[in-house]
């Protein structure tokens, strides 16, 4: 067993690595590296009960009572990790500090893609991915109209945010259907839907070309020649895997750092393992055994199991990873949940289902491919994702899905009446 | 030990469902239906997982009264 893991990464993979560490009896050192000062805190609110007030910081908090002391946990918080040496097993921090490990987590997830490195310096013009930029949203929310770059799901949820605090929104895509880019023109028309009857102005095939300031506006303009004023400007445009600091530690680097089953980097991206060497989260380039795939998911619940498989690995270096989880995601846009699970992107083909209960409109997208459940994405149907959920991990046929689907509308209906 | 659950907290993400069938459920609001709220010893890794992997903390285990 290790003696002294270094888990770089204090957002809620690395946190709770350290959590399950200690729950699993791991009793050596235990370090934790952060860029950011803050203590650790939940990222999904940022966009939604942070910005709405529903939540406060300390609602957030990703540590339990009594802190980093409760899991006997060093942190070394606003400093960044600068390179490995995979060979004599060393991280390097911005601060000269050299940290040895056994076990090694990297955690390090992903920062927002951004148009120009010049555009962050303007003072209106933001991404979401930190406390302090979910905290300088919600003071601007009275200075008047936003323009959210990017149909995607953090640009939908800060769109869905602005409109309940009173805000006049626009959000541009460079597609010609919002949101199609991660769940394909069918679902994409729903959510498009969604936004328009909420009163969000949708700007397609709208790619943007400058966004510059110009007295207390910000302008974006737009490829076909329109210009968008705005107080305030957020780019939801995707984010990058922050692997930088790994160029030169001989790991293979290609969006994300590639691992196996059980979280283990593999050096080279097929193998051999770097020795003691993990990762997790945003960050990790896992490879399916199965299909020998590899896919990097930027959710919340992956993070979290990752986490659970990679402190259960160096507890226990022999014990067999179970097969990956279904890929499981959420979002929260005007009182609507929005749930996916599994792969969009390898459908061959796509149905709508609508059922109805108890005065509710329920609507579950099915993404087919070979007869099987390549995803599906419910809106407003928290039961139904967790079926299909469980249709994907079995494998199961999806024909059999709707009726499954019809079945639990109509428990709902009679346990209703 | 037994499950006890926050109606309040709830947001239906549903991974309690996902991994321990037999204890979870969600009501077709999306609130989370505890099926059976004594957890022997045998069941209580898995109860605890799907503890760990609710985002709101809506669910946790008390000492059975």
């Amino acid at each position: 067993m290790s003696d002294r893991v270094v888990i770089v990464g204090a957002s809620v993979g690395g946190v709770r690595t350290a959590q399950d560490l200690r729950r699993l009896g791991y009793d050596g050192d235990i370090t934790v590296v952060g860029e950011e000062s803050e203590q650790p805190y939940d990222k999904p609110p940022l966009s939604k009960q942070l910005l709405l007030g529903k939540q406060s910081e300390a609602d957030i908090s990703l540590l339990g009572e009594g802190g980093w002391d409760a899991i006997a946990t060093e942190a070394r918080l606003g400093v960044r990790a600068t390179s490995l040496d995979i060979d004599s097993m060393v991280v390097n921090l911005a601060d000269g500090e050299e940290l040895e490990y056994d076990a090694l987590v990297i955690a390090t997830g992903v920062r927002p893609r951004t148009l120009s490195p010049e555009l962050t310096e303007l003072d209106s013009v933001f991404t979401v991915r930190e406390l302090r930029d979910s905290r300088a949203l919600a003071a601007r929310a009275h200075l008047g109209p936003v323009v959210v770059v990017g149909a995607g799901f953090i640009g939908a949820e800060i769109a869905s945010s602005f409109r309940s605090l009173g805000t006049e929104v626009t959000m541009t895509e460079a597609l010609s259907t919002p949101f199609a880019r991660a769940l394909g023109p069918e679902v994409g028309g729903l959510l498009t839907d969604l936004h328009e009857t909420n009163g969000v102005n949708l700007a397609t095939e709208a790619a943007v070309t400058a966004i510059e300031k110009s007295g207390d506006l910000t302008l974006v303009r737009l490829v076909d020649g329109r210009v968008l004023e705005a107080a305030t400007v957020v780019l939801g445009i995707g984010a990058v895997p922050n692997c930088e600091w790994l160029e030169g530690s001989g790991l293979k680097i290609e969006d994300g750092v590639f691992v196996d089953a059980g979280c283990a980097v593999l050096a080279n991206g097929v193998g051999p393992h770097a020795e003691g060497v993990y990762a997790i989260g945003d960050v990790a380039r896992q490879v399916d055994p199965s299909t020998n795939k590899d896919y990097r998911v930027e959710h919340w619940t992956n993070a979290v199991e990752q986490a659970h498989v990679v402190a259960r690995q160096i507890v226990d270096p022999v014990a067999v990873p179970e097969p990956l989880k279904a890929p499981y995601f959420w979002s929260d846009q005007f009182g609507t949940k929005i749930q996916m699970v599994g792969r969009p992107a390898e459908a061959t083909s796509v149905s709508l289902h609508h059922f109805e209960t108890a005065g509710a409109e329920r609507t579950v997208a099915l993404y087919k491919n070979a007869g099987r459940l390549a995803a599906a994405v419910t809106l407003g149907w928290p039961r139904a994702i967790a079926a299909c959920r469980k249709a994907w991990e079995s494998g199961s046929s999806v024909a059999d899905l709707p009726a499954v689907l019809a079945d639990l509308a109509d428990r709902a209906r009679s346990a209703a009446i | 030990m037994r499950v006890t659950s926050d109606l309040g907290r709830c947001q239906g993400y549903g991974n309690c469902v996902a991994i321990d069938e037999k204890h979870f459920d969600l009501d077709d609001d999306g609130l989370v239906v505890v099926l059976e709220e004594a957890v022997s010893s045998d069941e209580l890794p898995t109860t605890e997982e799907a503890i760990r992997q609710c985002p709101v903390a809506a669910i946790w285990l008390e000492d059975s009264p």
